[in-house]
């Protein structure tokens, strides 16, 4: 068993965007569930211990806890590099030099669109895009290394030329550009968000040709959506073997989408330790490694390459965690790809929200 | 010329796998042995000719072999984004 090299702690669901492509849950946790600032702590001092070297310190949108300056120290106390994922509309000049004090290596900053209109209709947030532009600037000026992250699809394809623009003007050392993945709050809209083949191939051609512009400027890291691949993605690079998530409420994840396999327990770390967690729970063990694949994923040459793909996808799309993830060509519902291509074309879009009945 | 680490990069312990690691946005890296030896030396005071001094000092050989190792080194982890140019 390997140790995990990465955590992503997601220290709370709130956020002031709606973004319909939130990898959130469907059913948020509110405030009061989440964990404290000695809990977080708690969980870092144990990542550590149990062979983490990163902490991704994601939501929702992070900066909306008011400790997370002290949140942020203690990962770097513990010995973690810290990368704070931020929609960046909450930072100002004063929260940066804190966090700056306490450690924080490196900022990834999210954006929606190249332009206000397109970017505030799909975050669904009045003014932000100007906020994350103020917020791009003040991370330079700390002299902090700034990602961009852009998360595309469907309605905001057509721009992705500006949007590299953008990570340049906004003086970025890299760019994410990432498709949207389907799960929770991307598969209610993914009739809205889904890419035509054209978009893809489009995209995919634009960002070759700005890696090969832009070489020593820019790096680029691309993610594809396995809608039109043959392969499916090596989700997490395998369940349980270098990543591990902590949900705002505490749970401990092999994946952030994990909680979206209905029917499947995970530890708490409020009860169990992040080593018990990660070795002995079931739910870390259940699969991990080639012994749980069914046909065609055992005996096959990539087994160990692609780990049968993503568990949620597989889950969401057949209603089988342990199936081959069906972005496999190999898989026998395969087909189901190809009918949610054919179904795409909506312009609506469900925003996220905190539910209702939830208290 | 000061080599120092570029923004966000630093040269950390990884004790659960007993080995060096360059962390740096959103990659991380092995060092090779000699990569090791200059990355150690870099703290933001020490010159090249100070780390060369601490190279000729350690290894015994001849300052001129530990010079052109240490310039080319400098310039691969520059060039990698590691060292700042």
């Amino acid at each position: 068993m390997n140790a995990p090299l990465a955590l992503l702690a997601e220290l709370t669901h709130r956020c002031p965007l709606r973004c319909p492509y939130c990898s959130n849950p469907l059913e948020l946790t509110r405030a009061s569930g989440e964990l404290t600032t000695a809990e977080w702590a708690d969980v870092f001092a144990q990542a550590a211990e149990l062979g983490c070297l990163q902490a991704h310190l994601s939501g929702g949108e992070p900066t909306a806890r008011r400790d997370i300056v002290e949140i942020t120290a203690a990962a770097r106390e513990a010995g973690l590099y810290t990368n704070l994922i931020t929609a960046g509309v909450l930072l100002d000049t004063p929260l940066l030099a804190r966090l700056k004090e306490a450690g924080l290596d490196h900022v990834q900053l999210s954006i929606q669109d190249a332009e206000a209109e397109g970017a505030e209709r799909i975050g669904g947030m009045k003014g932000a895009h100007a906020r994350k532009q103020a917020a791009a600037r003040l991370v330079r000026e700390a002299g902090l290394p700034l990602t961009l992250n852009a998360v595309v699809h469907r309605q905001n394809l057509h721009n992705l030329q500006a949007m590299i623009d953008i990570a340049l003007a906004w003086g970025a050392a890299r760019l994410e550009v990432a498709h949207v993945q389907y799960y929770g709050w991307a598969l209610e809209n993914r009739a809205a968000l889904l890419p035509t083949r054209t978009q893809l191939d489009e995209a995919t051609r634009i960002v070759e040709a700005a890696r090969a512009h832009h070489k020593g400027w820019l790096v680029i890291d691309y993610v594809v959506p396995d809608y039109y691949a043959a392969r499916p993605k090596p989700c997490m690079g395998g369940w349980g073997n270098r990543f591990l998530a902590v949900s705002p409420a505490g749970n401990v994840l092999p994946c952030h989408a994990a909680e979206s396999i209905t029917g499947m327990v995970f530890p708490n770390i409020r009860n169990t330790s992040l080593r018990a967690a990660w070795e002995e729970s079931e739910a870390f063990n259940r699969f991990r490694g080639t012994g749980w694949m069914p046909k065609p994923c055992q005996g096959c040459e990539y087994a160990e390459r692609d780990f049968g793909g993503c568990r949620c996808q597989a889950f969401a799309l057949i209603g089988d965690a342990a199936a081959t993830d069906p972005a496999c060509a190999l898989s026998p519902h395969h087909a189901v790809l190809a009918s949610a291509i054919a179904e795409a074309g909506d312009a609506a879009f469900t925003y996220r929200e905190f539910s209702a009945a939830q208290s | 010329m000061i080599p120092r680490f570029a923004p966000g990069v630093r040269l950390h312990h990884d004790k659960a796998r007993a080995r060096w690691v360059v962390m740096a946005p959103e990659r991380m890296f092995i060092p090779d042995e000699t990569a090791l030896e200059v990355l150690q030396l870099v703290d933001g005071a020490r010159d090249l000719d100070a780390i060369i001094d601490a190279l000729v000092a350690k290894f015994a050989a001849p300052r001129d072999v530990i010079a052109d190792d240490v310039r080319a080194m400098v310039e691969d982890l520059t060039n990698r984004g590691a060292l700042q140019a």
